[in-house]
């Protein structure tokens, strides 16, 4: 007694766990509350939210609800509590109900095609006939055959009287495509707590030049890398001479124990990878009081056609080759623009969208002219002597913005999302069909009876066989 | 000719399309069928050369291979992109059932969308790519986003018909909804049109701006006296629309298309939505993120409602399979579902971004 009641409560647990309704509550509710973490803004500083709140609940209100909304964890709400307990909650109604069903399916997977009586061939959602020239002896192989050739089923025959049953199935483990589905929902779960037990995210802003053998978590937290990376060199390209980025890219360098192990070139869309790490272009920009330790590059050509490329450091002086006028470094900006109205120059952006220096040129000591040479625009680097100056790169004033993750459990995820994709072609684009044909003697010719069904797409199947019955009728006209 | 003008070409035979395909209801002439039908086909060539146009123009520009000038990644272009798909696809159903009657339905979802873009200002221009968007797996997550959405979109019409179809009291809960639904819709699109009015007649900024201007000249206005009077005529329609909604049956009943077909079709459109969305829609978008942020999925809002979008079509599908839930009620989720669609292309971008600073109308 007491042990029957006590099966019935775990049997009424179990059909709980196992229940599609519980499925579409579950949907349902991780909809609704997932809208909430789109209003909310997720992760950010309190005072946004407070005015967030604010807007619609008015100012007296938005502390108080700030701090209940706070509490039941919605400002990281797809990391708390109770959203990862509804997730939960969605994995155990799949474990259960697929182990709930599978006996069955795997059944109706395995299960061969069985002859059928014919009161059977009443019900079907499918059914043809036509009759055919000849006794069953004569008309069977032809059916089978054309039968093979409009839906490629190979048939099983058994004698009937004075005739056959002829039967097959095909594709009956599309069924499973439904629970592989499934099971690639918990695959992706399962990759996805890998990935944040064992994983990291972190950034590191590399200057031009530089090594780094940690990177950094949100929270300023150093993280070991195992090894170093060094940046050789940063570049933007952007479009024409707009201040649009058509791709930034960074040289890196793995260095490990002391030796370079690895030489890359990323962009964004293509990271590299080593040991698991991955470092994605994420960002970049001037390195702040970076002027002092970088390196000018010029190509100098005098007007008698010497060159001669020179680096130096910022107030660093050079000579035109033959000649003795010097020029010096005075000013720099990252990106020069000339004031429309007054014509003064500025710098319009902290990034190297139109990078310029100002150099002065002396002969014996007293300064002969002086101006702003461009990078993007050569034509400025033309003295009035006919010398020219070339400002070819400056290196060592950027620093690139790397993303660096480590995520053993991406791999897992992917593999889910392989798994669901096929599920989801099974599940839906193939079907398990199922054919049975009676061949009865009639007045010394041949009554073919057809009853087919599939699970899917059953109208497709339907013109599958409507096509082998024409192709019966030609040929049995040719035939005769 | 160049794509523009194409463009506007197709615009305009989708929007007469309509009204020959309304016209064909009301007297059922099928040579005025097969007007409509032509109209839709030399709306829908044009509207594919244009695209082929625009994808030279684009690429011509950038030099940076043919698939990066794929003519599917600002807002602007993808909208066509779906008018396509969604033309293309009831072009499919009309041959297959041999039945005009839902082109009443989807060529104003196409012409709608087509207006939309004019509605808002958005910038037609061809704009180079930035570095993030430079992605084979960012094309394919767009264009296999769009085909499913279209076939969301005519699911949202079959089931819209349907309930239409099979509702009669007027406290019905699924009568509700689609009075309601219907009446919400126009709302806003009237809504957005005088906004469009007054912005064009008021304020003379940059096109782009019209974001910040949405729903202020009606419902949000600065004036009490106007949002007050909208709100009421809005609250009006809606009642309006609530108590005459036999007529618009009647129109529908007219269409002679059987619940049967139209549940269907609804199921069909949403069996093939769903797994290209699924693959799509959020594994390539995942697979994107993880390219270019090292993320594969973020919980930005953008995401989120892609999830949520794809959980409301998983009810659909598990809905479906519990008695008690197939007819009506599951035609309100294949409803609710493209609203949701709607929002996660456009609410978020126009309505989240003004709450946030996410986003924004390109
Ligand atoms: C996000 C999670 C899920 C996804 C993406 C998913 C997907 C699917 C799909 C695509 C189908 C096929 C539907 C059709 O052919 O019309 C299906 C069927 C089904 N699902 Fe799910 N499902 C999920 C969760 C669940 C859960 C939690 C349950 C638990 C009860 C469940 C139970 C079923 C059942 C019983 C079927 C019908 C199987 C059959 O026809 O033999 N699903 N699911």
């Amino acid at each position: 007694m007491e042990k029957e009641k006590n099966k019935s409560l775990i049997d009424r647990v179990w059909d709980f766990f196992a229940s599609v309704k519980l499925a579409i509550v579950v949907f349902a509710v991780l909809s609704l509350t997932s809208i909430i973490g789109t209003i909310i803004e997720q992760n950010a500083e309190p005072e946004r939210n407070v005015r967030l709140l604010a807007k619609f609940f008015g100012q007296s209100a938005a502390p108080t609800l700030f701090r209940v909304f706070d509490t039941l964890g919605f400002m990281d709400m797809y990391h708390s509590w109770w959203f990862v307990a509804i997730l939960l909650l969605l994995a155990s109604n799949l474990i259960v109900c697929s182990i709930d069903r599978l006996p069955k399916i795997m059944k109706l997977v395995k299960e061969p095609v069985k002859p059928l009586s014919e009161e059977h061939f009443r019900g079907f959602g499918i059914k043809k006939e036509i009759v055919l020239k000849g006794r069953p002896e004569k008309t069977r192989d032809m059916v089978a055959g054309a039968i093979k050739k409009a839906a490629g089923f190979n048939l099983a025959e058994i004698k009937e009287g004075e005739g056959y049953q002829l039967y097959s199935q095909k594709g009956n483990f599309t069924r499973l495509g439904v629970y592989i589905t499934h099971f690639s929902i918990l695959i992706i779960l399962i990759g996805a707590i890998i990935g944040i037990f064992f994983g990291f995210k972190g950034f590191l802003n590399l200057p031009e030049g530089a090594v780094s053998d940690v990177a950094y978590a949100r929270n300023g937290q150093e993280m070991p890398l195992g090894f170093s990376i060094r940046c050789d060199e940063f570049n933007v390209d952007f479009y024409g001479n707009s201040d649009m980025p058509k791709e930034y890219k960074s040289r890196l360098t793995i260095i490990k124990d002391g030796k370079e192990v690895m030489k890359k070139e990323i962009r964004v869309n293509e990271p590299l990878t080593y040991k698991g790490i991955t470092f994605y272009q994420s960002s970049y920009g001037l390195v702040p009081g970076g002027g002092g330790n970088s390196i000018f590059k010029f190509k100098l050509t005098s007007k008698d056609g010497r060159t001669e490329e020179v680096s130096l450091r910022f107030e660093g002086s050079f000579t035109i080759p033959g000649t003795d006028l010097t020029g010096k470094i005075e000013d720099f900006s990252p990106a020069l623009g000339f004031d429309e109205k007054t014509g003064m120059p500025f710098t319009y952006a902290e990034q190297m969208n139109n990078p310029a220096v100002y150099i002065s040129f002396y002969e014996k000591d007293k300064r002969k002219y002086g101006g702003w040479i461009l990078k993007r625009y050569p034509q400025t680097g033309q003295l009035p002597d006919g010398h020219t100056v070339e400002f070819l790169d400056l290196w060592g004033i950027q620093y690139t913005g790397l993303q660096v993750r480590k995520d053993p459990g991406v791999w897992i995820v992917y593999l889910g999302c392989i798994t669901m994709s096929i599920g989801l072609f099974i599940a839906f684009f193939m079907s398990h069909k199922r054919l049975w044909v009676r061949l009865v003697e009639e007045r010394n010719n041949t009554r073919v009876i057809i009853g087919a069904t599939a699970n899917k797409n059953r109208h497709a199947f339907e013109r599958k066989i409507d096509r082998m019955v024409s192709l019966l009728s030609k040929a049995h006209e040719g035939g005769k | 000719m160049d794509s523009s003008t194409l463009f506007g070409i197709s615009e305009i035979s989708y929007f007469v399309a309509m009204v020959v395909y309304i016209t064909y209801l009301a007297f059922r002439k099928p040579q005025i069928g097969l007007t409509a039908t032509t109209i839709t086909i030399i709306g829908f060539v044009s509207q594919t050369s244009a695209i082929l146009l625009r994808w030279k123009e684009f690429y011509d520009l950038g030099q940076m291979g043919i698939l990066r000038a794929a003519p599917f990644t600002n807002l602007y272009e993808s909208l066509i992109f779906f008018v396509w798909c969604l033309i293309l696809g009831y072009l499919v159903i009309e041959f297959r059932y041999r039945n005009r009657s839902f082109g009443a339905f989807v060529t104003p979802i196409a012409g709608l969308a087509l207006a939309f873009i004019d509605l808002t200002g958005m910038s037609k221009a061809i704009q180079p790519l930035v570095p993030a968007l430079q992605s084979n797996w960012l094309l394919a997550h767009v264009v296999l986003s769009f085909i499913a959405y279209s076939t969301f979109a005519i699911a949202f019409s079959t089931g819209l018909m349907y309930l239409i179809l099979k509702t009669d009291k007027r406290n019905e809960p699924s009568y509700i909804f689609w009075t309601v639904a219907l009446g919400v819709l126009v709302v806003i699109l009237t809504a957005m049109g005088l906004d469009y009015l007054k912005f064009k007649l008021l304020i003379r900024t940059p096109e782009g701006l019209i974001k910040s201007y949405l729903f202020k000249a009606t419902l949000f206005s600065q004036t009490t006296a106007v949002s007050a009077l909208s709100w009421a005529a809005a609250l009006a329609f809606i009642f309006v629309l609530w108590r005459y909604g036999y007529v618009i049956k009647r129109v529908v009943a007219a269409f002679q298309v059987s619940t049967e077909i139209l549940d269907e079709i609804t199921y069909k459109s949403i069996a093939i939505g769903f797994p290209v969305f699924t693959l799509g829609g959020l594994i390539f978008g995942a697979i994107w993120a993880d390219q270019a942020w090292g993320v594969y999925w973020s919980w930005d809002p953008k995401e989120t409602w892609s999830l949520i979008t794809w959980l409301v079509y998983a009810f659909y599908l598990h809905a479906r399979l519990l008695r008690g839930w197939k007819g009506k009620k599951i035609a309100v989720v294949a409803v609710v579902g493209f609203v949701t669609v709607v929002f996660t292309y456009l609410g978020v971008n126009l309505l989240l971004s003004g709450l946030h600073s996410y986003g924004a109308l390109e």
